[in-house]
């Protein structure tokens, strides 16, 4: 298939950006988003360009590497899909595709489609864990933990830390991302004794890194490729307001 | 051919917001003192809307209504005693509700200072919101001012007679002056989107998850909604086409 | 063997294994094992390379005990690490379903998988320690899945006949990994650990004989630094992207590894690979990376392939009796259960002699149409559905409906750098952990035994092992103008200027692309003398096209990922190299390593106890490599030869 391009390039943090535009003609249905990026770019060093710089690793959906926005769609317009999962049978024959970095002020853009979330590591760095130095575990017995709950725990673990939701948030805000660790940790009886702590360093965390504020409109949801639902935040608010008035 | 944004990314946000200091003054925090004072102000508007519905029992009954409120509590308490205790909480909820949507805003633009060059349709749950908070919030911050002078200091209202209510309601909505009604049925529209996120945002945010009830506390906040915009709306209507003189 | 390809030098010992009951060597070593005192472990630097289950959990741990870490990966966060792929689920020798299981079966199991050719001491630890994995990962609040009365449940994985296998649906390592990266996270904050993302090591810096630092180039400005400290600890994964087409993500290298080889640390077994049956197929040129459907489809899947030869009909018009059912027919007391190594070869037979499906003939048909005739549709999609879902994304084809493609794909690599007991390599203060180490799987790696090792290596054994070495230090003081460091940054220097000079014309990834289908198919699923010796040639001519010709646009001091590409890719040359070179010299066939010269009339892998029961471990030379012996004993588990007939 035949493909019109329109790629934002940055050569740097610094540098000013434009979009440009590239034409591909024989596109393999079969492909892979990136590989039909790794396609343009063998192109683009044989011309002797600089190829496009994007993030990606696991190329399976499970490392949250990879950070496109698609026509405007973080991660593209297949529902729970992440980018490199993202095939080019979704898209037709003469088609013209925008591609964007993730856009936020907490991540900044480093060069072309690469953008910096270390803002994630330093949310968790503030509380998203739970304090089990090596070698003091009991059993993994001795505390039961109800079917349910595991459930919904692993549910929201599921995060990938990719920040669609950030880019997808017309609030550039990370709560889908902060109530999806504070949602697993508090759900496991492991987490209980920190709850309060972490919910107020990691949202203090994330406010400081620039991030903006929820207002509930959904955005990150329907963007989330792993389906992370709106009530990881209804549970964030609750844990938050429950540490607040305690703190207060 | 290339087309160029504005803007390049610097490192940091250009524009740095406001830095929060404690848990009240976080996103969160923020974010619970407007839903905590929006709910408060739903109530009054209920309160308010039902109190309206006094027009149709005629001008008796609506005026003594507005004496009513003046006079709750006498003799154990001074005259307008509790309406001014009222109107203050009014003041500070609405000053709370306000100036937390202001920061919170803020923010939120710090937080992306650029823009997409291809501009999806949203997608998200309450996608409306996107479009209808902000302006709709603007349009009411418009709409309490005239509201003020026209019906409570009577500054832009023919009938300066402070005890007669109900002749200042049909005075403002007269026919002739069917620009007011416009506005008024404007702010309503306003209202009526803001309440339909807005009380389903503020469970959300001060009850915790809902996901069991979601659906339904939607229901309940497209309810609410309507019951206040038609409630309200039915007053000036009434007016304007001449069933209440 | 021809002498030109490599030497033998001194046979190589495992000095710190101890000796006595199996059960009591680990207690013994950690004993015998001097430790360091808490105050004087703050004036300790640990650089840890890595942030997969080994590196992560080292990291924190090392960090926890009080000593000053340096941690380093290439991706942008530790949490995006290879292991975090990692779907089917963790060992451990809990026995929670008392079905027999002990710390014994599994090493038994764990020894036997890797056909004889894995320490047993090793082994038996890895075995041990198994147990208190599960209880540190529960303690950190990873959510395993877990049966109605709330108690953790178990699965029976890869044909093993306990139910020892805990898992987190089908994403058992992201869980693990973010456990790990959690308590990682926690010292990052603690200012015990210094992390550095987008980092990537490029050369080891050694002075007076010990490993003291690295070179790291930070991939956002391309600025070249060297980071020096006591020990040096390698957790950098495997290195199947020598493939280029594999399982893993397309990070994975060897860079780090290959770079101590080159100043001295022994390569261990290189040419053990492990082949997994159950991948996506390839779809055409533009493939970048195979995708891994889990093991567990086998369970309920049945395996077959079209009688005719070249048959191009739709699956569903293929009547059952022109089908051939191959696992079940060669295998009848396994079927379509057969371990990894033996189901991956079949598929290669039948596809080889022209009944393969799609794509270029290089598929088998997984076909559920039974399961679902016998199960009904809801229990099957209950079970699979969410591979089922992964399958229709990648190749648009509906598993309900029509069978899978399914082909064999590079997952697992067996070999890396020689380590001992204490996970030492032979360079002093230089330890390796997790995949790229060589040490507990054998020829063979049995499924769910690699999050094991990692998180055994990283949480329980080096933490414990490393403080006999470090107990000598804080060794001298080196700074920048130190020899070993001004040569050293001058060799990583060097390399990025001749790539950024070169005067080439073709790019890094089709010299990859060359380079991995020379190593599919003489070093892949079947090996034979010739294969192997022309493999040798055609690698040697490639690398010096690849020098000559190869392109890297862009500059240094920026982020430039075809540099790093092309760094990655000059060591896969040499590995790929010494890969063949080790699998000529192992004439026999064992677990992942199948030599076609050495197979039983059936067709099944024949080992040679008598004269390749060793490590090979190899030492680098400019001409030809060195091979030392480690003799392997076995006094508890004798080796015998495998039948799943
Ligand atoms: C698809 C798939 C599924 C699997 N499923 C299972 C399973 O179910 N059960 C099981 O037990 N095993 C499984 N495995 C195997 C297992 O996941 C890996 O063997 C294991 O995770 C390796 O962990 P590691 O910590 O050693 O290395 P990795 O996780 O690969 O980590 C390597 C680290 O080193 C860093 N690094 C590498 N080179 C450099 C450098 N030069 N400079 C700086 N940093 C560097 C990387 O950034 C990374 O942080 C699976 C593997 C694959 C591919
Ligand atoms: C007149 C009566 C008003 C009522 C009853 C009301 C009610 C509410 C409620 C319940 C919320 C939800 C809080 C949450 O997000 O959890 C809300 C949000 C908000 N309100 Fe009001 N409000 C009123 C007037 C105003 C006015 C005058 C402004 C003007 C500045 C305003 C601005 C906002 C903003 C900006 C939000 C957040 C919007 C969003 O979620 O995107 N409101 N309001
Ligand atoms: S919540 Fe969803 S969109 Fe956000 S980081 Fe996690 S996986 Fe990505
Ligand atoms: S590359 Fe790992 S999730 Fe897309």
């Amino acid at each position: 298939m035949k493909l019109k391009l329109r790629i934002w390039r940055q050569s740097s943090a610094d540098a000013k950006g434009r979009m440009v535009s590239y034409e591909l003609d024989d596109v393999s249905e079969d492909a892979s988003f990136l590989e039909m990026l790794d396609v343009l770019n063998e192109r683009l060093i044989a011309e002797g360009d600089d190829p496009v710089a994007f993030d990606h690793d696991c190329r399976e959906g499970i490392c949250g590497a990879c950070s496109l926005v698609i026509d405007g769609q973080p991660h593209g317009p297949q529902a729970a899909t992440t980018t490199c999962q993202l095939h080019m049978r979704k898209f037709k024959d003469g088609d013209s595709i925008d591609i964007e970095p993730w856009r936020a002020g907490a991540f900044p853009v480093i060069k072309d489609l690469v953008v910096d979330r270390s803002a994630f590591d330093r949310i968790i760095q503030a509380g998203g864990y739970i304090s089990a130095p090596t070698g003091t575990a009991p059993d993994a017995h001795a505390v039961p933990i109800p079917k349910q709950d595991a459930d919904a725990a692993f549910s929201a673990a599921a995060c990938i830390g990719c920040g669609a939701c950030v880019a997808a948030c017309p609030n550039g805000s990370g709560m889908l991302f902060m109530g999806a660790k504070v949602a697993h940790l508090g759900l496991t009886p492991q987490g209980q004794p920190e709850r309060a702590t972490r919910v107020l360093g990691m949202v203090a965390a994330h406010d400081e890194a620039g991030f903006g504020g929820c207002t509930n409109t959904g955005e990150c949801a329907a963007a989330c490729p792993k389906e992370i639902g709106l009530d990881v935040i209804g549970r964030l608010n609750a844990d938050f307001r429950k540490a607040a008035i305690r703190a207060a | 051919m290339s087309t160029d944004l504005q803007s390049r990314t610097a490192a940091r946000p250009a524009k740095r917001a406001p830095k929060p200091t404690g848990p009240w003054r976080s996103n969160i925090g923020l974010k619970i003192a407007m839903a905590v004072s929006g709910v408060l102000l739903v109530l009054f508007i209920i309160v308010h809307m039902a109190g309206n519905l006094h027009v149709f029992e005629g001008r008796e009954e609506m005026n003594a209504y507005a004496h009513g409120l003046r006079t709750l509590g006498e003799p154990l308490l001074p005259h307008e005693t509790v309406l001014w205790v009222l109107r203050v909480g009014l003041i500070v909820l609405a000053a709370v509700h306000i100036w937390s949507a202001v920061v919170l805003t803020r923010r939120s633009l710090a937080a992306r200072p650029v823009r997409y060059h291809s501009r999806k349709p949203a997608k998200g749950e309450s996608r409306h919101a996107v479009a209808t908070m902000r302006w709709g919030a603007a349009v009411l911050v418009l709409f309490v001012a005239w509201h003020l002078l026209d019906l409570t200091f009577r500054t832009v209202n023919p009938v300066k007679d402070v005890p007669d209510a109900y002749g200042a309601v049909v005075a403002t909505f007269s026919p002739e002056r069917w620009p007011v009604t416009v506005f008024y049925l404007l702010a309503l529209v306003a209202l009526g989107f803001h309440l339909r996120h807005g009380v389903w945002s503020a469970v959300q945010t001060i009850a915790g998850p809902d996901t069991k009830w979601r659906k339904r506390t939607q229901a309940v906040a497209l309810a609410v909604a309507l019951v206040v915009v038609v409630g309200f709306a039915i007053v000036p209507l009434s007016v304007t086409f001449g069933l209440v003189k | 063997m021809s002498i030109d390809y490599y030497r033998e030098g001194e046979p190589v010992a495992d000095t710190k294994a101890p000796a006595g009951p199996i059960e009591e060597r680990w207690e013994k070593r950690r004993f015998s094992g001097r430790l360091v005192n808490p105050a004087n472990r703050r004036k300790l630097r640990v650089i840890v390379v890595g942030t997969g289950l080994a590196g992560a959990s080292a990291a924190a741990t090392l960090g926890e005990l009080g000593y000053r870490v340096a941690n380093y990966c290439f991706q942008d966060s530790a949490r995006r690490a290879h292991s975090i792929a990692a779907q089917g689920g963790i060992n451990a020798a809990k026995n929670y379903r008392n079905d027999g299981d002990s710390v014994h079966r599994l090493f038994y199991d764990t020894v036997k998988g890797g056909d004889f050719r894995s320490r047993e001491s090793n082994v038996h630890r890895l075995a041990e320690v198994s147990t208190e994995i599960i209880d540190q990962c529960v303690a950190q609040g990873v959510p395993f899945a877990r049966e109605y009365g709330g108690l953790l449940d178990n699965r029976s994985f890869g044909g093993a006949q306990v139910s020892r296998t805990f898992y987190a649906r089908g994403q058992t390592g992201q869980q693990l990994l973010l456990g790990a990266y959690q308590a990682l996270q926690r010292q990052v904050a603690a200012g015990t650990v210094d992390l550095h993302t987008r980092h990537e090591m490029l050369e080891l810096v050694i002075a007076d004989g010990k490993a003291r630092g690295i070179v790291v180039r930070d991939l956002v400005t391309g600025e070249i630094s060297t980071e020096i400290a006591d020990a040096v600890v390698l957790a950098t994964g495997g290195y199947g992207n020598v493939f280029f087409l594999s399982t893993n993500a397309k990070g994975c290298n060897v860079t780090a590894s290959w770079r101590a080889h080159r100043k001295g640390a022994y390569f261990a077994n290189p040419c053990y690979t492990q082949i997994h049956p159950t991948c996506i197929p390839q779809s055409g040129d533009h493939q970048s990376k195979l995708t891994l459907m889990s093991e567990s489809l086998r369970n309920d899947g049945r395996v077959w392939v079209p009688k005719a030869k070249g048959d191009q009909r739709h699956p569903a018009d293929i009547p059952e009796d022109e089908r051939d059912y191959y696992l079940e027919r060669r295998y009848p007391a396994f079927g379509n259960l057969v371990p990894r190594d033996i189901a991956s070869r079949a598929a290669k037979v039948v596809c080889d002699e022209g009944h393969g499906v799609g794509p270029g003939g290089l598929g088998v048909y997984l076909d559920f149409a039974d399961a679902i005739a016998r199960l009904g549709k809801p229990a099957v999609e209950a079970k699979y559905g969410n591979l089922f879902d992964m399958y229709e994304r990648i190749t648009g084809e509906n598993p309900y409906e029509r069978p899978m493609r399914i082909y064999p794909a590079v997952h697992y690599t067996m070999g890396g750098l020689w380590v001992d007991y204490d996970l030492s390599s032979n360079i002093p203060g230089l330890f390796v952990t997790g995949e790229a180490n060589f040490s507990d799987h054998g020829a063979n790696r049995l499924g769910a035994s690699a999050l094991m090792q990692g998180l055994s290596d990283g949480y329980f054994v080096l933490p414990n092992t490393i403080s006999d070495y470090l107990a000598d230090g804080p060794f001298e003081a080196l700074d920048e103008t130190h020899e070993a460091v001004v040569a050293a940054r001058k060799e990583v220097d060097d390399r990025i200027a001749f790539f950024l000079n070169n005067d080439g014309d073709r790019t890094v990834d089709s010299f990859h692309r060359e380079l991995g289908k020379i190593m599919w198919e003489y070093c892949g699923m079947e090996r034979t003398d010739e294969g192997l010796r022309k493999a040798i040639g055609l690698i040697r001519d490639l690398k010096a096209e690849f020098y000559k010709r190869v392109k890297v646009t862009g500059k240094a001091e920026e982020l430039n990922q075809q540099l790093e590409k092309a760094g990655r890719v000059a060591d896969f040359f040499e590995l790929g190299e010494l890969m063949c070179i080790d699998a000529l010299h192992r004439t026999e066939s064992c677990g992942g390593h199948f030599r076609a010269e050495s197979q039983t009339e059936d067709g099944e892998a024949k080992r040679d106890d008598d004269r390749f029961s060793y490590v090979a471990a190899w030492e680098y030379g400019e001409d030809a490599p060195v091979l030392h012996k480690e003799a392997l004993v076995f006094e508890y588990v004798k080796p015998t030869q495998r039948s799943y007939k």
